[in-house]
């Protein structure tokens, strides 16, 4: 797509944003510039903090609370809107100027439908009557792929699914006509297979409606599907941009190289025949809702088992069968060849301290208000039984393992980073010497370089202290580079098990086929590509 | 069945059990209570077989299981039994029934709670909403500081304030609210208005209060900076997008305090000398009149778990969740 001629529609110059924390102001966006020109689509990426979305929001010239536009030009359309009232931009707002956010489930208002938050902006605005703008919406539900377009707006957000939810937020984001939409990470919360609809619903609006688009994710494969250019961020500060193509083939710096090197990562699968974990034939429910239907899974001493699948499909649910949180109802648990209660309360300690588990979410598995040094030593004295000067040193060594000094001892949660919480979630896995680790999408809140170093940080723990993993993610890229031996799991079963080359080669079961089909590649063109062909395999699924 | 009846019925049930066990309570707390109605009626020079015989006519020699269920089962028959008061040892009984002694009494309770209500509750809404739009105007701090003031005064005090500028200094209103059965409505209402009034002051605050904070704790979610990205006007954001998910904490508090209208207004009667249950109650403590005791407490268990009840169900019934299932 050439932008070469056509006209600029926003031109944001030399903007500073600050944002209060620490009883200060301090500068997030450090004199960006972005241009984008009328029915371009703009990829906006970087890791979490670079400012990418306080910039998004400056195009609409909105401050979040604690946030303020501190100097700098919004020219939009020929009007600077930092020089505009309150009013004025009210006015742009919802009209010219629409945002698609992060989490549709949280931006739908609970109270209302569908139906009535759709039309809200574009009525409230003045622009069509209430009639025209339901008759509309159904025109757009329709075109979004949203199933019974006539009538899904007379349900609640909570009466849909979440993909379906992003969709209707790009019908609300549609409905006024607007001549740029921002779009917030829109896809970050949805599974890879709801992702690519959603990514060309939206595509096709965008190009439909020849709507100029800001895009914003930390995902270069997904922005390589939707942009004509990309603007690198960083601390605020512009890294590099160029065309998409440029940015996928040549990025000229460092950090953007940086940006996929989780996909770098590069390991030799490799499955033993010493099985340290055996479940067998489970079968586990909550309250009457059946979760798991037959699940059998081996894990090899020293190795790595991916357990990877959508949200829904059981994963989580099978660790926490093996940790013993929820009893399956058949089959058995055999740790070491010997089998497990089902029940937490009835396993002994011993059993308890080989298997141990890390989180998804580092800030809530830990107590705020205990230091680093509490919240590793505390599972060093209960399982070791190690005290005082004993424990400290084990401690110590602890830290030495996750590659932090001893200054961290003295540290709260809150004062560290995500990747430094996730890494003393590890320690603490560590601490009762364990000899099975489960990783509940340990990765998943995490930026990419960070990512990156958690991930090298567990491999080199497997070779030093010969602990198995089971690794549970919904993302193909991390199961790529960790596994030795991979479970693709869906709707609570089993679909294909085997050493990570063998899942990886086809021919593969139809939902195999399907999830890999949908990890977006970085290359221009997949999603056409992939579009064509994902319809038979869904159809394969029957 | 739809879920929310379910979940109304339930509640009801639950409800209806909490009263029982209530009654019990109330039962056990007035058999505690130190002292003894023959004897204070009968005087320290009562000889044994007078105060025996006196305790067998009013039925206080029976086992306490065997007076409660006599108690419950005439309430379920809306039979209060018989004050003790105007009973005396001479034979000659002019007692009188328990609900003819709390009737006219509960209905100017009701009287002064629903007048109070019908103008607090709008009013604390509507300046709840108007701070939480205007947060941090001057008209934000001015709402807050004064209910603040009127919370943090004793509400006695509040009373002889206004008695002091609106009858004593300006005679508008009397500083007694004597009504009678036979009193006119109109003037029931002008009579009744300082103790309405000092009312008033005390729950506007609470309930305002509330309300604002409910909005303001919304403001920071998704969905308001939704509503704020779509263009839409302060006023638009607060009404129709923060306020529907607010109604669970405001009718709750609304609801705390309507009971304490009917029941913690004792202080305000006393102060105007209004005849309301509360007065009576006190009254029939201090004589140790158990029926009467035990009914007030009774009706006063009943106002807090109906308001209750109610504020429960309003906060189901506005969560779309369980008025529209998936």
């Amino acid at each position: 797509m050439s932008t070469d001629n056509k006209e600029v529609l926003l031109d944001i110059k030399n903007m500073v944003i600050d944002g209060f924390s620490d009883e200060k102001w301090h500068e997030i966006i450090k004199g960006v510039d972005l241009t984008l020109h009328k029915g371009e689509v703009l990829g906006l990426i970087g890791e979490s903090g670079a400012g990418k979305s306080t910039l998004g929001l400056a195009a609409m010239a909105f401050a979040r609370p604690g946030c303020r536009l501190t100097s700098g030009e919004i020219w939009f359309d020929g009007v600077d809107l930092m020089k505009q009232s309150e009013a004025e931009k009210q006015k742009l707002r919802g009209a010219r100027i629409a945002y698609v956010a992060q989490s549709a489930a949280a931006a739908f208002n609970p109270a209302h439908t569908l139906m009535e938050q759709t039309i809200e902006a574009g009525v409230r605005h003045g622009l069509v009557s209430a009639e025209e703008a339901r008759e509309d919406a159904k025109k757009l539900f329709a075109s979004m792929d949203l199933p019974d377009p006539n009538n899904i707006g007379d349900r609640f957000p909570h009466q849909v699914s979440g993909g379906q939810l992003q969709r209707a937020m790009t019908a609300m984001a549609m409905a006024s006509r607007p001549d740029l939409i921002i779009f917030d990470e829109p896809t970050t919360a949805l599974d890879v297979t709801t992702q690519v609809n959603v990514l060309a619903a939206m595509r096709s609006a965008v190009e439909q409606f020849g709507t100029a688009a800001i895009y914003i994710t930390h995902d270069l494969a997904v922005v390589a599907q939707m942009a004509d250019r990309i603007k690198v961020l960083r601390y605020g500060n512009e890294v590099e941009e160029a065309d998409t193509q440029t940015m996928l083939t040549s990025p000229k710096e460092e950090y953007t190289k940086s940006l996929w090197s989780v996909r770098s990562i590069e390991k030799e699968g490799k499955t033993a025949d010493d099985k340290i974990l055996e479940i067998k034939g489970i079968t586990a429910a909550y309250g009457k809702v059946p979760v798991l239907k037959d699940v059998s899974i081996a894990v090899s001493r020293g190795k790595t088992v991916s357990i990877v699948g959508e949200s829904g499909s059981g994963k989580s649910t099978t660790a926490r069968v093996i940790t013993g949180l929820l009893p399956q109802l058949e089959g058995e648990v055999l740790f070491n060849g010997e089998p497990l209660p089902p029940k937490l309360k009835d396993r002994s300690r011993d059993q308890l301290q080989r298997v141990q588990m890390i989180y998804q979410s580092a800030d809530t598995a830990m107590n705020p208000r205990q230091t680093v040094g509490e919240i590793i030593g505390r599972p060093v004295e209960f399982y070791t039984g190690k005290r005082g000067k004993a424990a400290h040193q084990r401690v110590k060594e602890l830290l030495e393992m996750i590659e932090l000094d001893e200054s961290f001892l003295d540290r709260l949660p809150g004062e560290l980073s995500g990747g430094q919480k996730q890494r003393i979630c590890i320690a603490r896995a560590l601490a009762a010497d364990p000899e099975l680790i489960i990783c509940d999408e340990v990765t998943s809140a995490l930026d990419q370089i960070v990512q990156e170093g958690i991930l090298k940080l567990l491999m080199n723990l497997q070779e030093e202290l010969g602990v198995s993993y089971v690794f549970i993610t919904h993302d193909i890229a991390t199961v790529r580079a960790i596994s030795d031996e991979v479970v693709v799991m869906y709707q609570g079963e089993v679909v294909e098990q085997g050493p990570k080359e063998a899942i990886f080669q086809p021919p593969h079961p139809a939902y195999t086929e399907l999830l890999l089909a949908s990890v977006p590649e970085m290359e221009i063109g997949w999603l056409e590509k992939t579009l064509s062909t994902l319809g038979e395999k869904r159809a394969a699924m029957g | 069945m739809h879920p929310v009846i379910r979940t109304v019925l339930q509640r009801l049930a639950l409800g209806l059990m909490t009263l029982f066990f209530v009654s019990i309570v109330i039962f056990s707390g007035v058999e505690m209570l130190p002292g003894d109605f023959t004897q204070a009626v009968l005087g320290q020079a009562a000889t044994e077989e007078t105060v025996a015989a006196f305790r067998r006519e009013l039925g206080l020699d029976q086992p306490s299981y065997v007076r409660y269920i006599d108690w419950i089962g005439g309430v379920l028959r809306g039979d209060f039994g018989t004050s003790f008061s105007g009973r005396a040892a001479s034979g000659i009984d002019r007692s009188r029934d328990v609900v003819d002694l709390i009737g006219p009494r509960l209905w100017n309770t009701m009287f002064l709670a629903s007048m109070t209500a019908i103008v607090a509750v709008p009013l604390a809404l509507f300046l709840g909403i108007t701070a939480a739009l205007y947060r941090n105007s001057i008209y934000d701090r001015v709402v807050n500081a004064t209910t603040l003031a009127t919370i943090s005064t004793p509400e006695f005090f509040v009373a002889y304030i206004l008695i002091l500028f609106l009858a004593a200094l300006n005679p508008v209103f009397p500083s007694l609210a004597n009504v009678s059965p036979d009193t006119v409505l109109s003037e029931r209402i002008y009579r009744s208005a300082l103790p309405s009034m000092t009312l008033a002051l005390v729950i506007i605050a609470h309930m305002m209060r509330m309300t604002r904070a409910a909005i303001i704790n919304l403001l920071a979610s998704p969905y308001i900076e939704m509503a704020r990205l779509k263009g839409l006007s302060s006023s638009r954001v607060i009404l129709f997008h923060a306020l529907p998910n607010a109604w669970a904490p405001i009718v709750n508090v609304i609801a705390f305090n309507l009971a304490y209208l009917v029941v913690g207004v004792v202080v305000v009667e006393v102060v105007f000398v209004y005849p309301g249950v509360g007065q009576l109650m006190v009254d029939a403590v201090t004589t140790r009149d158990i029926p009467v005791v035990q009914a007030c407490a009774l009706i006063f268990a009943a106002t807090y778990i109906v308001l209750n009840l109610s504020a429960d169900i309003i906060s189901i019934v506005t969560n779309p969740r369980l008025l529209h299932p998936r």
